[in-house]
């Protein structure tokens, strides 16, 4: 199948592992992935806060890019972020409408029907669960909450970890919280957002895992931030780079670009 | 959207006024939680408490099975009802006159209160009591009666506490969620007439002296005000759900009974009851049925109260009428399932949002009714939520409370730019990332910009705690900021992927590793 990547904003500037590592893993399971060239932002953080018309053109810009990938032969597109996928699938064609663009609303219609989360392309539309990955680590997964309540991808990413070779996955207490990221949330109402992240730094920690995985790099970056200012060397990884990672070689230091103990972190030169 | 008739074509309607009740606080909320969240006490009862409904709820919601179609319901029966409010309104109105009742229609508080203020100097009341009633929290009633020389009396028990230490209220359903039981103790020996002087911490110890308490208030009340939960409008019946039984002494008792209830509470017929009576007792207190579910019809001769009368408050329920992405708050039923499972109410508690409506629908509904102007006090509510969508799973109409605040913080950055010549530095920054993010060009630039930070870095990979300006600050104060990648995925993409493109084998590698899984393009340099 031809997958047009939507790398997200985000993991395209800070966190390029997730993007590599969403290429790796479709690749190796048989698949042409393109990256459509144009593609910038899906404008999430324009809507959420509230500027409806900036987030007009970036809206626009998304749908053209996308549009343009499915017409020229991607069968889908993926997202390796789960607010993300859901800011496309349930906010783009809001924005259009509100605007009065009906013929841009349907296209971010048309759009939004062939964008999937990573977890959700990979069991939904591929129907892999075992995609051969090795990782050796000791894992809790954080539901994010977009992925939870706006896309619905109930245990997929779980069924998707547990098919891992070598993974000791523990079960994150209270794991349907929310980390208290919440895009600008977390600096318009930081210290909320702080006592938020606490809670779930806690219950990260009562693991024991070295690892805290999820599928979206906002909350990853969120919750990363907190731990490594706390030094306490439990890392981050995106749930792609776990299931890119086909050997202990790799295993070690595949996961850290949000990391804080890698012995070698990707965002540093060698 | 279907159509709602207004009743008044192309005029604005009012919202509530401003300075009168209980919807606005005087602080925003950033500022309020950050009072709120350094108190441990506070802290440790909400954290306790939340944890105990919300596992309750959870136990007997799994009970029912066709629970997702009674939410669906729900949501239909109010949406129905909304879009012909009026007509609701003028059945139950009819209902309710020719069952011996009177009904009173009040704009905002300011009538609510008179009209209540009237009729208990008419009857020659010394004394209101009153039943657990947000209307009159929202309209500021037992202010307007004590100007007027006339104590109210709360009977809720929490209601009560709240009261007796003059507080306010910080949760719909239980308003003293934020006290725990010593405090209850201390409250009632300082200020409770009659309270025994051996008062323990034990509950019953404490239900019994305010029941003692209590009782003395019910047989000396010849005047009781109430809110109502629904109203029928088909028999004008009106209902009451409760746990303590205090409702029922204040609603039979009396000789007056004076009953505020906002507008949307109205229900057209004993099949919709049917429906809410179902979902509302799982959702707030997490019972299978409420104890006490009380229901009156006007008047009867020699049985209850000789006089009923119904005041049906608007107070800016015509105004969230008004905006069809706004209207569903009207269709809340007062349950506080939303607040019991937000993250931020839980950490915060109802003070922070300075309305009694707090929690997330009370971040909607309460900028809805007071308006949204740019600057004002309840503008900051709509922020006041990670956007995780817990309460929209919880809410048993199914009230898209994250879709809200998103449509929220649209109203206010609107009317912001509405009320200011210049654009704030939000809406600054905003405006120029929008310009950024419409050209892939500008974007790569923007990208190439950041890297400027890996200067910082110093060959970390996180970036050292700087001197941010507000907001910012709020970010780095507890968490670190990751230092930018050599390189972008973009680059990486247009570099190096492309170039091994037709390769045996895909993805970035080099010698250092064995196929197939190295990421990053930092290990490509």
């Amino acid at each position: 199948m031809r997958i047009a990547l939507q790398i997200t904003c985000l993991a395209d500037t800070l966190f390029p592992a997730v993007g590599t590592a969403t290429v790796t893993l479709l690749e190796r399971l048989g698949h042409e992935v393109v990256f459509p060239a144009g593609q910038t932002c899906c404008g999430q953080m324009h809507v959420n806060t509230g500027y409806r018309r900036d987030a007009l053109g970036v809206v626009r810009h998304h749908v053209d890019v996308f549009g343009a990938a499915l017409d020229d032969g991607a069968e889908a597109v993926v997202v390796p972020s789960g607010s993300c996928a859901g800011s496309v699938r349930h906010q783009h064609a809001d924005v259009a409408r509100r605007a009065g663009d009906a013929a841009l609303a349907a296209r971010a219609a048309a759009v939004a029907e062939s964008t999937f989360e990573l977890s959700e392309l990979l069991v939904d539309v591929l129907g892999v669960t075992d995609v051969g990955a090795v990782y050796p680590h000791r894992v809790t997964y954080h539901p994010t909450c977009h992925s939870l309540r706006m896309l619905r991808v109930g245990d997929k990413p779980l069924r998707l970890l547990r098919a891992v070779r070598g993974i000791d996955l523990r079960e994150l207490p209270a794991a349907d919280e929310c980390c208290g990221f919440g895009g600008t949330f977390a600096v318009k109402n930081a210290a909320t957002s702080t006592a938020m992240l606490a809670d779930k730094m806690r219950h990260v920690l009562s693991t024991g895992a070295e690892v805290c995985t999820a599928g979206d790099a906002s909350c990853l970056m969120h919750i990363g931030g907190g731990l490594t200012r706390l030094r306490v060397g439990t890392r981050t990884v995106h749930l792609a780079e776990i299931l890119a990672s086909t050997g202990a070689a790799q295993g070690a230091g595949t996961g850290s670009a949000h990391g804080a103990s890698s012995s070698r972190p990707t965002g540093v030169d060698r | 959207m279907s159509a709602v008739d207004l009743g008044m074509p192309g005029r604005r309607p009012p919202t509530a006024p401003a300075g009168v009740g209980g919807l606005q606080g005087a602080t925003g909320f950033p500022a309020a939680a950050g009072v709120a969240l350094g108190n441990a006490q506070l802290r440790a009862n909400l954290g306790r408490a939340t944890a105990t409904i919300r596992a309750k709820r959870a136990d007997v919601v799994a009970e029912v099975d066709d629970w997702e179609e009674l939410r669906l319901a729900g949501e239909a029966i109010k949406r129905a009802t909304m879009a012909d409010l009026g007509t609701h309104l003028e059945r139950l109105e009819t209902e309710v006159t020719a069952r011996g009742g009177v009904v009173h229609w009040a704009r905002d508080a300011v009538e609510a209160n008179a009209i209540v203020v009237d009729l208990a100097r008419r009857a020659g009341a010394r004394e209101v009591v009153k039943v657990k009633s947000m209307a009159t929290q929202e309209t500021g009633l037992n202010d307007a009666l004590a100007d007027a020389g006339i104590p109210a009396v709360e009977t809720d028990l929490a209601e009560l506490i709240v009261q007796l230490s003059g507080d306010t209220p910080s949760h719909i359903l239980v308003p003293a969620i934020h006290r725990n039981r010593a405090e209850i103790r201390e409250i009632f020996a300082a200020h409770m007439p009659g309270a025994p002087a051996d008062l323990t911490d034990d509950p019953r110890h404490l239900a019994m002296a305010a029941r003692a308490y209590l009782r003395r208030q019910f047989l000396a009340a010849g005047f009781a005000v109430s809110g109502a939960n629904f109203a029928v409008a088909e028999t004008g019946t009106l209902t009451v759900v409760e746990s303590e039984g205090n409702g029922r002494m204040c609603l039979t008792l009396p000789r007056t009974l004076v009953t505020v209830m906002g507008i949307e509470k109205v229900v057209p017929s004993w099949t919709d009851l049917e429906v809410f009576l179902q979902l509302l007792p799982r959702s707030s207190t997490g019972e299978r049925m409420n104890p006490y579910t009380s229901m009156w019809t006007g008047t009867h001769p020699g049985d209850g109260p000789a006089e009923f009368h119904l005041v049906l408050l608007d107070n800016g329920r015509t105004a969230v009428l008004a905006d069809p992405d706004g209207r569903d708050a009207l269709h809340c039923i007062r349950c506080s399932a939303c607040l019991n499972v937000c993250p931020v109410y839980e950490r915060t508690g109802g003070h922070a949002y300075g309305s009694v409506y707090p929690g997330p629908i009370g971040a909607v509904l309460s900028p809805q009714l007071t308006g949204i102007d740019g600057d004002g006090v309840n503008d900051t509510l709509p922020y006041a939520s990670s956007l995780c969508g817990a309460c929209f799973d919880a809410c048993p109409v199914r009230i898209d409370i994250p879709r809200m605040l998103v449509h929220l913080r649209g109203e206010h950055v609107e009317a912001r730019e509405r009320s200011h010549r210049v654009p704030s530095a939000e809406a600054a920054s905003m405006a120029a990332a929008a310009w950024v993010m419409a050209d892939p060009r500008r974007f790569a630039a923007a990208q190439r910009a950041s890297r400027l930070g890996r200067l910082l870095a110093r060959g970390r990979d996180r970036l050292p705690r700087l001197p941010l300006p507000r907001p910012l600050s709020g970010w780095t104060a507890a968490r670190d900021v990751p230092t930018p990648p050599p390189q972008t995925f973009r680059e990486w993409w247009a570099g190096e992927h492309e170039a091994s493109r037709g390769r045996p084998l895909r993805g970035p590698r080099d010698g250092a590793q064995d196929g197939g899984s190295a990421h990053g393009p930092g290990t490509r340099s």
